[in-house]
């Protein structure tokens, strides 16, 4: 549960969001028809005859767009409905050429399903949650209406008309803006595990329908609001929190909740009124006589479970029971597909997984993030940072030697082996030229040595300093460490 | 040499591939009958050219040896198929000059096979009408006359009205049809011509104007059985466009024509014996039942009690359909659109919408609009589907003790333009025999069985088992054997 609690002038007031998640699915093509379903092409360029609803025009399902619903099901312990079937809603708008949209009302194609939100106490969940997903279906996606092209026109792109979206439709389970997000990064990441929507919210491809009611502690619940196609995680997040504090202000004020959709402004962070319940469409929902019902076969059902990849939560436990990974950097390696695909490569080159968590965590983020650049643009590839990995374990190079290389390879593109070469950066172990640096380095500081000597043995690591300082930071630490013991006494 | 016009089908097809005349000699002909009956108003467009064309490219196939199944034979289109080129409207002006870039799946195939287009066929605004009377371009005219002296103008029946007023008059060999709740069977029977509806799925619906997604279905409609045989088959077929097409064998049912029925049981079923059906049509009923018989097959009394049903879930189901697959035509991307000074989105709906379709549309937009509103959804969709099942489950049962069904066509002879046009429950009640099959989405073809009093054709309806079209044209051929109908219209246009 989470302690979040709007403070009223009356009281504590407890929050209820669901949450309906619009992720347009990856696919080639669009649900009805043969049309490409790809972002950001020149207007009207990505539209067939279905999707423009030419008279005559029949959709057909795309098995591909089912089959990663149903994949996004299996990945929240969903049911999947081996029988689901296909409703118009019908109701009038330019960007929706047939005047209805094809959607799943009576009979969705995934049930029940569930994801786990973890514990964050700093942003104030106390522990990990089960957020109850209630359904999942396939609908299409409208088209877009251009309102800056022309003083007194509108115009209508048809490229997004009859792309493949699923509506997730959350159970009202949580209780805070913060488990609000921490739900839409999980779900995001799941889906992008799968393959089955990338999660863009800049381009629209993920996008949020947010209901917000509020309540006494143990009362029933409020009446909702739905704030519609909300676009990023930190948007969904104020949008919660603005609604939730009007609807207190609201009753507070001795006012009621009005059971309406609300549209967010992203420059204000706040919500305003778009329609309410009276004005509602009648969508007339009906089963599309163009299409038979949806019958899936059990193994279809099965591909669909063994095309599935390792889950970001069993991914993230293997790291920590398996490989030894400390739990915070398992849960940061695992939080997003490209991170884990990226360090389980560096794997597969043969790092050891705590050495190469480690150094993924401190070194690679943070080239990459003084770089500006994501994990997919890393200009060091896993095969490189594992040879890196390689000559600190063999004793090649030391760890403040690695940084150095590491550096190098950022700058230049070239191989860590090829930088040791050539600047002559290999750590040495020579024990008679680090005996000679040693023997020097305690001839000239002979106080220092005196002070040792009589019991201030913290001025070990000067001596460790000067002595590598003096080897141009090459000596083996270890062995430097070792012989300035001996050498001290 | 026989006036080419009145030969049918198989017999265009024969001569013209034993050498008794060329393609070309066919299509002047019948493009020289459509120009010579303007006063029918059949077709919405005429295509003399595109007839010549293919029959031009019939004549070279022909000497090359390389003849189609329809090679040399004219045809016409009912203006529900979107035909490229030519514009395609469904007798409405909301899609008056609106030409697609696409043909219909049906169509294509029928070119494909070597027929040629003499024109697109006048029908029912959207299909939607059981006289032709509701069609943008003006009411289509039977050839027909009563034989009493009375001029008045007579309905060719609807919605295929353009292509059973076409055929009976000559002016085309045979044509498409399509039927949603009897608009091939009706019509034929209303003009003394045969036309079937296919079970439903066999023919692709891609490329047809929708009416009623889950009932439309095209048929073929022509002289003779033998006609619509060879017709259907170069129409049917999977299409993988069309999720309801079934994905099974055309078969070969022109070659499978037997009229041997032995064997068969006809089902007689007591609900069609409705009150107030005139005695001559239950006369005809009565003289087909022992022209069945004749053929061998034998005769037993089946129920379907749920028939009573079937025209008002028929009038829920369909305008339901209708009021969403009528939604398109919107005035945004495609034929009329109306926009007023200063109108916004909705005010161009209203008032496209309002210039652009006919009452009997706007009338089944709104009835089905009202019954998949909250509140009413139950009550009207839902109970008229539980119906449909009932229905279905009546054939069903009935197919244990029979393999076929023979009832009247419809529950009169054809009746003036205008006689109905002011009582729409009347107009509908013409449907009561055709719907139930077009609700089961069962085959069902009629025949001319002879002429009633007033010398208009009276018609018999053979309903099959799902897929048994093979069945159902037998005992079509039967009846057309033993009945002998050679009456044709008087031409007087």
């Amino acid at each position: 549960m989470s302690s979040y609690r709007i403070q009223g002038t009356t009281g504590e007031w407890e929050v209820v969001i669901g949450l309906e998640v619009h992720a347009q699915v990856t696919s080639n093509s669009k649900l009805f028809s043969g049309a490409a379903a790809s972002f950001g092409a020149e207007p009207n360029t990505q539209v067939s005859l279905v999707d423009a609803a030419m008279p005559g025009m029949l959709p057909v399902p795309n098995a591909e767009c089912i089959r990663q619903a149903v994949r996004t099901g299996l990945a929240i312990d969903a049911q999947i409905n081996r029988w689901s079937r296909f409703d118009r809603k019908n109701y009038f708008y330019a960007d929706l050429p047939q005047g209805y949209q094809i959607s799943q009302l009576y009979h969705p194609l995934v049930g029940e399903g569930h994801l786990e939100i973890d514990a964050d106490e700093k942003a104030g969940i106390l522990e990990a949650k089960r957020i109850g997903v209630e359904r999942i279906h396939v609908e299409q996606d409208a088209g877009k209406l251009m309102h800056d092209q022309h003083p007194t026109r509108s115009y209508v792109d048809l490229n997004r008309s009859g792309v493949a979206l699923m509506e997730i439709v959350s159970r009202p389970d949580m209780t805070s803006p913060a488990e609000a997000g921490a739900y839409l990064r999980k779900l995001r990441a799941i889906l992008r595990y799968v393959g089955s929507c990338d999660g863009n919210m800049e381009e629209g491809s993920m996008r949020a329908d947010v209901n917000v009611s509020v309540r006494r502690a143990g009362e029933e619940l409020g009446t909702r609001t739905e704030t519609k196609n909300v676009n990023s995680v930190r948007f969904v997040m104020q949008a919660i929190e603005h609604e939730a504090n009007r609807q207190v202000d609201v009753l507070e004020a001795g006012g009621k909740i009005v059971q309406e959709t609300r549209l967010f402004n992203p420059d204000t962070g706040t919500t305003r009124s778009m329609r309410s319940k009276e004005d509602a469409h009648d969508y007339r929902y009906f089963p599309d006589p163009d299409l038979l019902p949806l019958e899936l076969t059990e193994a279809f059902v099965e591909e669909c479970r063994a095309s599935l990849p390792e889950l970001p939560d069993a991914k993230r436990a293997r790291y920590v029971d398996v490989l030894g990974i400390s739990a915070y950097n398992a849960a940061v390696l695992t939080a997003e597909v490209e991170t884990a695909r990226w360090f389980e490569a560096l794997l597969d080159q043969g790092a050891e997984a705590k050495q190469a968590a480690n150094w993924v965590m401190s070194e690679l983020f943070g080239a990459l993030n003084r770089l500006g650049k994501s994990i997919e643009d890393s200009p060091v590839s896993p095969a490189q940072a594992a040879e890196l990995l390689t000559l600190v374990t063999d004793g090649t190079l030391s760890g403040s030697l690695a940084k150095q290389v590491f550096e190098k390879m950022l700058e230049t593109g070239d191989s860590a082996g090829t930088i040791v070469e050539r600047d002559g950066l290999k750590q040495t172990s020579d024990t008679g030229a680090i005996e000679a640096v040693i023997a020097d380095v305690l001839a000239k500081n002979p106080g220092q040595l005196e002070q040792y000597r009589s019991g201030k043995e913290a001025l070990f690591g000067f001596f460790v300093g000067q002595t590598m300082k003096a080897m141009a930071g090459k000596a083996n630490p270890a062995v430097v460490n070792e012989l300035l013991k001996k050498a001290l006494g | 040499m026989t006036n080419l016009t009145d030969l049918g089908i198989a017999a265009i097809r024969d001569g013209f591939k034993a050498g008794d005349f060329t393609a070309r000699d066919v299509a002047s002909a019948f493009n020289e009958a459509v120009a010579g009956a303007k006063a029918l108003n059949a077709f919405i467009v005429e295509t003399p050219e595109i007839a010549l064309a293919a029959a031009d490219q019939a004549d070279k196939d022909r000497a090359s040896g390389s003849l189609k199944p329809l090679s040399g034979v004219p045809i016409g289109m009912k203006d529900l198929f979107a035909t490229k080129d030519v514009q395609t409207t469904a007798a409405s002006h909301i899609l008056e000059g609106f030409v697609p870039q696409y043909e219909s799946t049906v169509s294509g195939k029928l070119w494909n096979a070597g027929a040629g287009m003499l024109g697109k066929l006048n029908l029912d605004q959207f299909a939607m009408g059981s006289s032709n009377e509701t069609s943008f371009f003006g009411n289509v005219i039977s050839p027909w006359r009563r034989n009493n002296g009375d001029t008045a103008a007579l309905a060719p029946g609807g919605s295929s009205g353009g292509t059973s007023s076409a055929i009976a008059a000559r002016l085309v060999p045979g044509a498409t049809g399509t039927d949603t709740g009897g608009s091939i069977r009706q019509p034929a029977a209303f003009t003394g011509i045969s036309g079937i509806k296919p079970t439903y799925g066999r023919c692709s619906r891609w490329g047809i104007v929708a009416f009623a997604s889950s009932l439309d279905q095209a048929g073929p409609m022509a002289r003779d059985v033998r006609d619509c045989a060879i017709l259907l088959e170069n129409m049917a077929g999977f299409d993988p466009k069309d999720s309801t097409s079934l994905d099974l064998p055309v078969p070969n049912w022109e070659a499978a024509l037997s009229t041997d029925l032995k064997g068969k049981r006809v089902g007689i079923p007591k609900e069609y014996r409705v009150d107030g059906m005139p005695a001559e049509i239950d006369a005809l009923w009565e003289q087909g039942i022992n022209w069945l018989k004749d053929a061998g097959a034998e005769i037993v009394n089946v129920s379907l009690p749920h028939t009573q049903y079937a025209l008002p879930a028929y009038y829920i189901i369909a305008p339901a359909e209708a009021s969403s697959n009528l939604a398109r035509y919107d005035g945004v991307r495609y034929g009329l659109r109306d926009l007023p000074d200063g109108a916004n989105l909705q005010d161009m709906y209203a008032a496209t919408r309002a210039a652009g379709f006919g009452d009997e549309v706007k009338r089944r937009i709104l009835i089905g609009t009202y019954v998949l509103s909250a509140g009413f959804y139950d009550a009207y969709y839902t109970q008229a589907q539980k119906v449909r099942t009932l229905i279905a489950r009546d054939f069903d049962q009935a197919w244990e003790t029979c393999d076929l069904l023979l009832t009247p066509t419809a529950p009169s002879a054809a009746f003036g333009l205008g006689e109905k046009s002011d009582d729409p429950l009347a107009m509908y009640l013409n449907d009561v025999f055709t719907v139930p099959t077009s609700l089961a989405g069962l085959p069902a073809m009629s025949v001319p069985g002879g002429l009633d009093a007033l010398g208009l054709p009276l018609g018999l309806q053979i309903i099959g088992k799902a897929l048994d079209e093979q069945t159902v044209l037998n005992a079509g051929l039967a009846i057309e054997e033993r009945a002998g109908f050679t009456a044709r219209a008087d031409k007087w246009w």
